[in-house]
């Protein structure tokens, strides 16, 4: 099911929003697919018709009050970001190159 | 009551440290510097601290003495120092995580731990090293610099908590808090003679624990002995409506389980799976010995099966870098945290990705890239769906099992403590390690672990995994103190004094 080239590696940085270094994409193809064809035993199990589980206590219907709590003062937001201005946080441009 | 006048205030029980604080034999601020000199002198060694945060510290070690000047009521914990993993948020302290793309951010709000820390007079000292985002077993993923073992200084504490557990052993803190997401309390613990419980999940708030597998995290307490364990599980665990998956009912006893230690009439199973191929002679040889010791005390030790459980790593190897690739995407360079790139030619999106090549380390990106792979279109039943399912049957063994005994036992780790640099390049190997704690976290379950003794070849502490049902944490205590009364009738000790003084 596996064999990752350094193609997809270089996908999933991309996906993943991670920049990567061509002996990191030599590293990481490999051992992705070491890792990969080690979990893939899994597919070993006969398990069509079990229900998958997604949490290990099942809780449901979780609500809370509907009343007024303090949030975050701003102060102590705009100190631990990386750049403000203005009284926002100051982002790079969001459109690419036309 | 013991005596404390000329006795090493770090050498001392949480339980001890708080009975003499409260009695005024000693005053919170003499215990809090007595560890803090500890620290300043042989952390230099055994680094497991990432921050100090003394002046905070003697400030709440005084307001103890203080409020105890009063009259007031003092908690059962008041005025004893602990250290803190560096994943749990604490407003205004650096909380790093292990890993640069934090480095100097100092949370806007404390955590629901350190909330219950505070309120139980507990003086924290400071933040504890761990592998980046939790994700290791020996702390050489951190990016400020591995932990060294206070057994040998050349061998890994264990992970992610091996700062946490390095700290205890190193009598730098009588307590500490780990958080559990594959073994990440119980491995250190094992491989440094202390005592660490993961509770049932839920049981412990998640608020300000930083997110790396949200259906497996878990904060639980540490400490050198059981009662101690108890004390801080009884201080941090109950309901918090902030996390949706707090479960809300009472907390089991844990401190009269702790106090109880009767394990006569108990059924225990020996889980099959978790022995044989992979495990150490002297793990193996510690193991069975405490087997004896058990049905010596009058419980009955049967063998149990959980055929599933061969296929828990690979579950997991897929459920936690699924969801630590979907929590990781916080990690933007935007809001908070490291931003690099950001010269007026990169868009957003280039500016995310070179911060979180910066930022992250190698580890985190292998399993972010897992992750991603995992979830993507095409390979998502087959991986993560597949996997989701295998965790059900997990769960399926375990009620099977707990239909049979009260508690299970295994190994808490295969090897004892192995040398720095010997499997950091090598995940698979890494990855075996929590072999026998991962499990426990598909499910859900409550889990100790207990120091057991040394292993002959290499005279390193062993680890015992007791693992409970959802919600009877109490069992974990109720034959952990009486294993930990029985070797300590035998030893004249407890295991961790027989750890080099450093």
């Amino acid at each position: 099911m596996s064999a990752i080239t350094r193609a997809d590696v270089e996908h999933l940085g991309r996906l993943a929003r991670l920049n990567l270094t061509p002996e990191e994409i030599d590293n990481f193809a490999g051992q992705l697919d070491v890792i990969l064809t080690s979990v893939a035993r899994i597919s070993e199990v006969a398990a069509d018709d079990i229900p998958p589980t997604s949490h290990p206590i099942p809780v449901e219907n979780v609500y809370r009050e509907d009343v007024v709590r303090p949030g975050l003062l701003r102060a102590d937001v705009a100190a631990g970001a990386p750049a403000w201005e203005d009284d926002r946080f100051r982002v790079p441009r969001i459109l690419g190159e036309a | 009551m013991a005596d404390l006048m000329g006795n090493d205030l770090t050498r001392q029980s949480a339980s001890t440290l708080a009975d003499a604080i409260s009695q005024g034999e000693v005053s919170a601020e003499e215990v809090t510097k007595a560890h803090l000199e500890r620290i300043a002198d042989v952390d230099p060694r055994v680094h497991a601290f990432l921050y100090v945060d003394s002046d905070d510290a003697l400030a709440a070690a005084r307001g103890v003495d203080a409020k105890r000047a009063r009259g007031d009521q003092l908690g059962a914990l008041a005025g004893v120092p602990l250290a803190l993993k560096d994943v749990l948020t604490m407003k205004g302290v650096p909380t790093t995580c292990g890993s640069k793309i934090l480095e100097g951010w100092r949370p806007p709000y404390d955590s629901h731990v350190v909330e219950r820390l505070r309120a139980n007079d507990i003086v924290i000292l400071g933040k504890t090293n761990m592998d980046e985002f939790a994700m290791g077993s020996s702390t050489e993923h951190s990016a400020y610099g591995p932990t060294r073992n206070p057994w040998d200084l050349e061998r890994i504490p264990g992970g992610s908590g091996g700062g946490s557990s390095a700290a205890l052993a190193a009598f730098e803190a009588p307590l500490a808090i780990g958080t559990d997401t594959g073994g990440s309390i119980r491995q250190p613990a094992a491989v440094t003679g202390t005592v660490g419980v993961k509770p049932t999940y839920g049981g412990v708030s998640r608020y300000g624990l930083v997110a790396l597998a949200s259906s497996l995290d878990q904060a639980g307490p540490c400490a050198r002995n059981v009662l101690d364990t108890a004390l801080l599980h009884a201080a941090i665990a109950g309901h918090d409506p902030r996390d949706s998956t707090s479960i809300n009912a009472a907390v089991p006893d844990v401190v009269g389980a702790a106090l109880n230690g009767d394990v006569r009439g108990m059924r225990i199973g020996l889980v099959r799976e978790l022995s044989g191929a992979g495990y150490q002679a002297g793990v193996e040889l510690r193991f069975r010995e405490a087997v004896e010791l058990l049905e010596g005390l009058g419980a009955e030790v049967i063998e149990v099966s959980c055929p599933h459980f061969e296929y828990a790593l690979g579950a997991y190897y897929l459920i936690l870098p699924s969801e630590a690739s979907s929590n990781l995407a916080r990690f933007d360079g935007m809001r908070y945290g490291l931003r690099a790139g950001d010269d007026g030619s990169h868009s957003v999106e280039e500016v995310m990705a070179i911060t979180r090549e910066a930022g992250f380390g190698p580890e985190v990106k292998r399993r972010i890239m897992l992750g991603t792979y995992a979830l993507s279109s095409g390979y998502y039943d087959a991986y993560y769906g597949q996997a989701q399912k295998v965790r059900t049957l997990i769960t399926r063994d375990f009620d099977a099992a707990f239909a049979q005994v009260d508690v299970l036992i295994s190994p808490t780790a295969p090897t004892t403590a192995f040398k720095i640099g010997e499997k950091v390049d090598d995940p698979i190997a890494m990855y075996l390690n929590d072999v026998a704690t991962i499990p426990v976290n598909l499910a859900g379950n409550a889990a100790m672990s207990l120091p057991i003794g040394l292993a002959p070849e290499d005279g390193l502490p062993v680890g015992l995994q007791i693992i409970a049902p959802p919600m009877a944490d109490d069992r974990l205590y109720r034959v952990g103190s009486a294993v930990e009364s029985a070797l300590v009738d035998t030893w004249g000790h407890l295991l961790i004094e027989e750890a080099p003084a450093l």
